[in-house]
């Protein structure tokens, strides 16, 4: 292996799936093939190709507008795509109905804006989902909700209504509630974007914990530091397309693509 | 000024104006729900046929609705609601018929209420409750309705002050309602501001109230977000 051939060698470009933390491959969690959506005119996935592996943890870069967002809603299917294929764990995305339904339960999503239900309780917003799709009693679901929170650091919030928390303990609860599904992989988009600065830290610890366990995570963020610390891959998006697949260490400090340098330059500045 | 308490049935008169106002309030609230669930459903011709009648019902004035019940289809279709041989039959026919014509009036109100709660929920809700792997119908009921509604409560409440004082145009077509008593009193006795002083805080009595349960209703259950 001192011979790196960069034709050759998938693991130092990032292209494929990273080995896991004994070096292992890893099975398949999330397949995107050829995916293409338009908005009107605007072309904002372009033939996107995509394999994110069990456990692994992929972080999404990228000018605004670029897609980032609309690739992240597409795969638990906020969004429709108009070819190609998303599957999850083997599983093609269900056109609509009560498959998708259940399909959506096995995909954690984390806005930017939280979106906790506004009218229940902490503790209700993460016992929801056990109960109307999991199935579970409200005890069972009450038990798990709160080792949840004592997790996130929120359980002493559990009876208060999300308008009563900092945007920090909201979204950090939007964490639990995702968790509380036991989900098979967790799509974030932008998760700290809408944080006091004093308050990212504490969700990004949060989200730094979950990829140690081994959740495999896909988290559209800017932040490096989360980046260099927890992710597998970067992905670099611009105008629609992944232009870049690299380990955080090669593209932090020699992205290959014209964009990507001139990128890093604007976030890097500031 | 209080023989005409005494020799007119002044309370009689505003009970049937709450009559009125109950019975079309009632049946408002079930059309206007419809109409509601009709113009959110995601069946286009169900969507445009909610808004044709919110959009023509909304613009015509109440007395021609009224007039086109009565007039139209009480006497020239002969559309009777009640037992056309009874001694009674005239007055409560027209009662039915204004009825029927202030709610199907104000159910286009009730429906753009309801749907302006809808909107007061914000779009990332439905979709955080899709994510967790709801249906569309555990979203709506678990997630959307209730908070809908709470945010309709307002708008509801102006509705049904409204309501309350357009009872006084079922007059027109002779129903026996509060104002239709007043016009009858200032034309027997000589005009006095103590007849509109009665009459008009009849209406006040019957409509703060419920413009101060709404009010304090819509900030109890206020969703804040
Ligand atoms: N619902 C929509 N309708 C029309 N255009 C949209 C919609 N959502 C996003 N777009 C457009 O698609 C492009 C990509 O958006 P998005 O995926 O949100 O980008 P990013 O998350 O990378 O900033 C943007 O130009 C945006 O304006
Ligand atoms: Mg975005």
């Amino acid at each position: 292996m001192d011979d790196v051939n960069p034709g050759q060698a998938d693991r130092t470009t990032g292209e494929t799936v990273a080995p896991d933390r004994t070096g292992g491959a890893r099975e398949p969690m999330v397949v995107i093939e050829g995916v293409n959506k338009h908005f009107g005119d605007l072309h904002v996935l372009q033939d996107i190709n995509l394999t994110v592996g069990k456990g692994e943890v992929v972080v999404v870069l990228g000018p605004s507008g670029s897609g980032k967002s609309t690739l992240c809603r597409a795969i638990n299917r906020l969004e429709t795509i108009e070819s190609g294929t998303i599957s999850i764990d083997g599983k093609a995305l269900p056109e609509e109905g009560k498959a998708l339904a259940q399909l959506r339960a096995d995909v954690g999503m984390v806005f930017q804006s939280f979106n906790l239900f506004s009218h229940k309780t902490i503790r209700e917003n993460v016992t929801l989902g056990p109960i109307k799709v999991r199935k579970k009693s409200k005890a069972e679901a009450s038990t798990q909700a709160d080792a949840l929170l004592e997790r996130v650091g929120v359980s002493a919030q559990a009876d208060k209504y999300p308008a009563q928390l900092s945007g920090g303990q909201q979204q950090r609860v939007a964490i639990a509630r995702s968790l509380a599904m036991g989900p098979k992989v967790m799509l974030f988009d932008e998760p700290t974007s809408a944080l006091d600065p004093e308050m990212v830290n504490e969700v990004l610890d949060v989200m730094v914990g979950l990829a140690k366990e081994g959740m495999t995570m896909i988290v559209v963020t800017h932040e490096m530091g989360f980046a260099r610390k927890a992710a597998d891959r970067v992905v670099f998006m611009a105008d629609g397309q992944v232009v870049e697949v690299a380990t955080p260490e090669e593209f932090f400090t020699a992205p290959k693509s014209a964009r990507a340098k001139d990128f890093l330059g604007k976030i890097l500045t500031h | 000024m209080l023989d005409i308490l005494d020799k007119y049935d002044v309370l009689g008169a505003f009970w049937m104006t709450i009559k009125l106002t109950v019975f079309s309030a009632i049946g408002a609230l079930v059309i206007g729900t419809i109409l509601a669930v009709m113009r959110v459903a995601p069946v286009a011709i169900l969507r445009r046929l909610g808004a044709f009648y919110v959009n023509t019902v909304r613009n015509t004035p109440l007395t021609l609705i009224l007039v086109f019940c009565s007039l139209g289809l009480l006497y020239i279709l002969q559309i009777n609601l009640t037992d056309p041989n009874s001694s009674t039959s005239i007055v409560d026919n027209n009662i039915r018929w204004a009825i029927v014509g202030l709610a199907a009036y104000h159910a286009a109100f009730v429906c753009e209420a309801l749907r302006s709660g809808v909107n007061t929920v914000p779009l990332g809700q439905a979709e955080a409750a899709r994510s967790i792997g709801l249906t569309f119908s555990q979203s709506l009921r678990e997630v959307i309705l209730p908070q809908a509604f709470r945010g309709s409560i307002a708008p509801l409440g102006s509705v049904l002050i409204a309501l309350t004082k357009n009872t006084t145009v079922a007059s027109i077509i002779g129903v026996a309602e509060a104002s239709g008593l007043m016009k009858e009193i200032i034309e027997n006795e000589t005009a006095s501001f103590g007849v509109f002083f009665i009459f008009a805080l009849g209406f006040v009595i019957l409509t703060l109230p419920v413009g101060i349960l709404f009010t304090s209703l819509s900030r109890r259950l206020a969703v804040k977000r």
